[in-house]
């Protein structure tokens, strides 16, 4: 058994990525779904196997081809990529069980088993980038989940999905280059691409102005890549035009796979070796991060299609992520990365609700929405409960994310005043979009014609687990802040 | 059973009914009212097992989850939530009784959905009551707001809508907006929200920002009706009268002026907010919603809206009471809680029964009204003399306990107060008397007789319990002087 555990952190890439050309000539209907998902299942299983190690004591490692660390590619698993590979993994199970019918609806037969395999390129991608321990490895990955998540947004039977993807394309290809450049610049001063490896070599680097660049570099690329404001525009038109399976599996993990690069790439190999560059850190992100959670959540109150409303709402969500992480203690960055779990698991719920809403209403709008709570109430009853988290309501998974965050902020002096005001703001901004969403589907008249689409009971199930998740993380908290405090702690342990 | 199992099972009980209620509702409706039955009396088995181990001075406790450490969902039972659980339990049942001949009288659409949400609007009083710190009985407190929703919206035609919406926007934007701010602060400031005879905020919040705080909760609790975040209690009115009966004359409303009283006495601490400056103005806004809600009262056509009115000025009766800061007055808060809950229950229930027989809703309607429905129109006086305060019925007892508290404090404001509602109150309710038993009835009045057996026996029962307060209010006065042990005199 431990001979198996050992293999693991390989084999959470190796499964889906074996997979893929299987998939790809599953031609009968049906059978590529259920490949991907079993793959999907079978990555959740591995990813709760590493989890139950992890919490017993053992951060994981792994060297690829038997090659020790600084010389071979390595992987690692720690408490922190623990939490995240729950939610890759995760998120990709639970939309592909519910998603099926929402796909064949929205993808033709014939390019169904390339889809699947797209999608599992992007689980393996994504899950790659939190497993490997390797610079230049995560930029490999974050190649294959970018362009394989550009083939599934472009993929639906919405037109409009074609020139999001290409901002998408140009701008993630942006951000992939200017962390290439910025690896770059590390490795020809260090000689390494081993991030802990790296760790400890700048410090022994004559002339820091390069690693200082390269830190720039690389916080810009990744904050494109994570939609971090103002590098947010390709975000919206994304997910509003994605098919909508694909906005619930990408709008869980997506960004948050890029902000755990740039925290981690940050934590371990900038911030104890440049002088002051805590700072420069903590001033760089806090004034985006409070501009994210003020202006995208205004923005959002004024959206009249419910995809690109919650797609705002993310922008402002990964603002409350980012505002945990500049606070640069321990407090602030256990909250940001329990919100990284908690946001997933609300967002997460909240796409899924607007798959079964689409494919029973056929289309998002709130105009076409009005009075859809008669017509759909289990469905509109689980939106309602994860918006409550979303807004960080007391008794679902939000609040503990909020509760961590305000602690965070009041350690820090004077400065908590602003962030408190600002985390208040945002969640009144909240109430007012959710409560736009409310009013249309629960209390404005319906339109006489009854909607023609059809829900399959699985979608319904499927919506109302992750809805059920968000209440259930709410009050046993152990998993998520077990592990995001772990995390907190081993990012700080290179911290001078 | 231990207390502690017993805690865990009155809430527990209630969602195994509602359960237990959505399932045979699609079987038979006779099965569907025997399972809220057995429900409901199986609530008050559970409930009131519990009064003599808090008679003994026992305060048992339970945690049941500890989301953030140092904050955990956990319950303990003190005398006023005590007496709060075992109002709102009680009252179910006749309540349930009533709900039977009433909505089958009225051959009302959904009622499984309606009696399904009661059965989780119960457990959701049942969590506030027993509540053991501000979180505990914050999320219950949403669950009561969210699960009273398609109550009041049970209708469901365009006016009902807009109604429940303002009910429901009200209550969950003052709770967020308001409460929940409040209730982080408390956390932050004194490290704990555990509800601790003598209060937890003396030495860490003082003036002026404690009034503030005070504001804070006194107006994000919406369900006690201060003014001006009332409208949503007469909004409610549009439910079907046994919601208006149990949940906005007892458990929704009680639940607001219960929270305001238990965070008076055990998180801001009698003693504490008497010596400050800031928390003074409770007992003027207090007193400004009784008189002014008296006065829209005695303009309102409508039977239920009248109602509603008076509900608002007696539950500001209970705040000022509590503000008044004194051992007798904090008593004749608790009390008054119960006494007001006996008589307002009857008066709904007997507007509820007018309109089954009759479909009259309006006060003009009422004349002459008393000869068809003596049972009725005489339960109806008895509650409309508790509201005045006339003796022999509940409403006296409480009156003499808040003036015997305002005595005390030499508070002239609330005394004054106290008697101008008791006649603004006589002026609103004699007059229907007076119509419903000395007027001829119109001459197109079509004849009627009573209501269904089941809603008269319910009025009935409260009627008689209204009176019965006046002697055998004993066993209460008892279990609620231990609410104000420790607080000075």
């Amino acid at each position: 058994m431990d001979n198996l555990l050992a293999q693991l952190p390989a084999l959470q890439v190796v499964v889906p990525f074996l997979t893929v050309p299987l998939v790809m000539l599953l031609k009968p209907r049906g059978f590529a779904w259920l490949a991907a998902t079993a793959t999907s299942v079978v990555c959740f299983a591995i990813a709760i196997a590493m989890t139950s190690a992890i919490l017993q004591g053992a951060p994981l490692t792994y060297a690829m081809g038997g090659w020790p660390a600084p010389f071979g590619i390595a992987l690692a698993v720690d408490a922190f990529s623990a939490l995240l590979l729950l939610v890759i993994t995760g998120a990709s199970t639970l939309t592909l069980i519910g998603a099926r019918a929402s796909i064949d609806s929205q993808i033709t037969d014939a390019r169904q088993p390339l889809f699947y395999a797209a999608w599992l390129l992007a689980l393996t991608g994504l899950s790659g980038i939190v497993v490997t321990a390797d610079a230049f490895n995560i930029f490999v990955f974050m190649e294959i989940s970018s362009l394989a998540s550009y083939v599934l947004i472009s993929g639906g039977p919405d037109r409009r999905a074609l020139p999001s993807v290409f901002k998408y394309l140009v701008m993630g290809t942006i951000g992939a280059t200017f962390y290439l450049i910025g690896v770059g610049l590390v490795y020809m001063m260090t000689g390494t691409l081993n991030l802990a490896d790296m760790e400890a070599r700048v410090h022994e680097v004559g002339d820091q102005s390069p690693i200082l660049v390269a830190a720039g570099f690389i916080t810009v690329g990744l904050a494109l890549k994570a939609a971090v404001f103002p590098l947010h525009a390709w975000l919206p038109n994304a997910y509003t035009f994605a098919p909508h399976a694909v906005t619930a599996f990408l709008a869980a993990c997506a960004t948050k796979v890029a902000l755990y690069v740039l925290i981690r790439f940050d934590f371990l190999v900038f911030q104890p070796n440049l002088v002051g560059h805590d700072t420069q850190f903590a001033y760089f992100l806090m004034p985006l991060a409070v501009l994210a959670i003020v202006v995208a959540s205004a923005v959002a109150l004024f959206e009249r299609n419910l995809k690109r409303l919650l797609a705002y709402s993310s922008v402002a969500q990964i603002g409350y992520i980012m505002l945990g992480a500049s606070l640069v203690n321990d407090a602030g960055l256990t909250a940001s990365v329990v919100h990284i779990f908690n946001h997933a698991l609300a967002k997460g719920a909240l796409f899924l609700t607007v798959m079964a809403l689409a494919m029973r209403f056929g289309d998002v709008s709130l105009d076409q929405l009005a009075g859809a709570a008669r017509r759909a109430p289990w469905t509109m009853a689980a939106f309602v409960v994860a918006a409550l988290s979303l807004i960080g309501v007391p008794g679902t998974a939000g609040f503990i994310s909020k509760w961590y965050l305000v602690m965070a902020a009041l350690d820090e002096g004077w400065l908590a005043i602003p962030l408190i005001a600002t985390i208040a703001a945002g969640s009144l901004l909240a109430v007012a979009y959710v409560w736009r969403i409310i009013e249309c589907t629960y209390f404005a008249p319906a339109d006489g014609t009854e909607p023609t689409g059809h829900v399959p009971p699985l979608v319904t199930g499927v919506v109302l687990i992750a809805a059920t998740a968000n209440v259930y993380f709410g009050i046993f908290t152990a998993l998520p802040t077990t592990l995001a405090a772990e995390a907190a702690l081993a990012l700080q342990e290179a911290l001078p | 059973m231990s207390p502690e199992t017993a805690i865990v099972a009155a809430l527990a009980w209630p969602l195994a009914g509602a359960l237990a209620i959505s399932l045979t509702g699609r079987v038979s409706a006779n099965a569907r009212e025997a399972a809220t039955l057995i429900t409901a009396a199986g609530l008050i088995w559970i409930v009131w097992g519990l009064v003599p181990e808090l008679l003994a001075g026992g305060r048992p406790a339970v945690a049941l989850a500890e989301p953030i450490p140092g904050i955990s969902i956990a319950f303990r039972i003190e005398p006023l939530g005590m007496l709060f659980a075992a109002l709102a339990s009680g009252l179910w049942l006749i309540n349930s009784i009533y709900s039977i001949g009433y909505m089958r009288g009225n051959k009302e659409a959904n009622q499984t959905r309606f009696y399904t949400c009661f059965a989780i609007a119960l457990a959701a009083t049942i969590g506030i009551a027993f509540a053991g710190n501000l979180l505990t009985l914050f999320l219950f407190y949403e669950v009561l707001t969210l699960s009273t929703y398609p109550l009041v919206a049970h209708k469901g035609d365009g006016a009902t809508v807009r109604s429940a919406r303002v009910y429901l926007g009200l209550l969950l934007a003052t709770s967020i907006g308001l409460l929940l701010p409040g209730i982080v602060w408390v956390y932050t400031a004194a490290g704990t929200g555990d509800f601790t005879p003598g209060g937890i905020l003396a030495g860490h919040i003082a003036s002026p920002e404690l009034g503030l705080l005070l504001a804070l909760f006194v107006f994000g609790v919406g369900k006690a009706a201060v003014m001006p975040v009332h409208r949503w209690l007469p909004a409610a009115m549009v439910a079907p009268t046994p919601v208006s009966a149990l949940l906005h004359a007892v458990a929704v409303v009680k639940a607001g002026v219960f929270t305001i009283t238990k965070v008076i006495v055990y998180i801001f601490g009698v003693d504490h907010l008497f010596s400050e400056p800031g928390s003074g103005w409770l007992l003027y806004a207090a007193a400004f919603t009784i008189v002014a809600a008296s006065i829209v009262a005695l303009r309102q056509t409508n039977l239920k809206r009248l109602l509603a009115y008076s509900t608002v000025a007696q539950l500001s009766y209970v705040i000022m009471a509590a503000a008044i800061l004194k051992p007798l007055a904090e008593i004749g808060a608790a009390i008054h809680m119960v006494a007001h809950a006996f008589g307002k229950i009857t008066l709904f229930f007997a507007a509820g029964a007018i309109y089954v027989a009759s479909k009259k809703t309006e006060l003009g309607q009422l004349r002459g009204i008393g000869r068809r429905m003596p049972w009725t129109m005489a339960a109806f006086t008895i509650g409309a003399l508790s509201m005045i305060g006339v003796p022999p019925t509940g409403g006296f007892v409480s009156k003499w306990f808040i003036l015997a508290g305002a005595f005390e404090a030499d508070n002239f404001i609330a005394i004054f107060t106290i008697i101008a509602s008791t006649a603004l109150n006589a002026a609103y309710f004699l007059p229907i008397l007076y119509m419903a038993w000395f007027e001829a009835p119109a001459k197109d009045d079509k004849p009627h007789g009573e209501a269904p057996p089941a809603a008269v026996a319910a009025l009935t029962i409260t009627a008689m319990l209204t009176l019965a307060f006046f002697l055998l209010n004993g066993p209460v006065i008892r279990l609620e002087q231990q609410l104000i042990s420790g607080i000075a005199g």
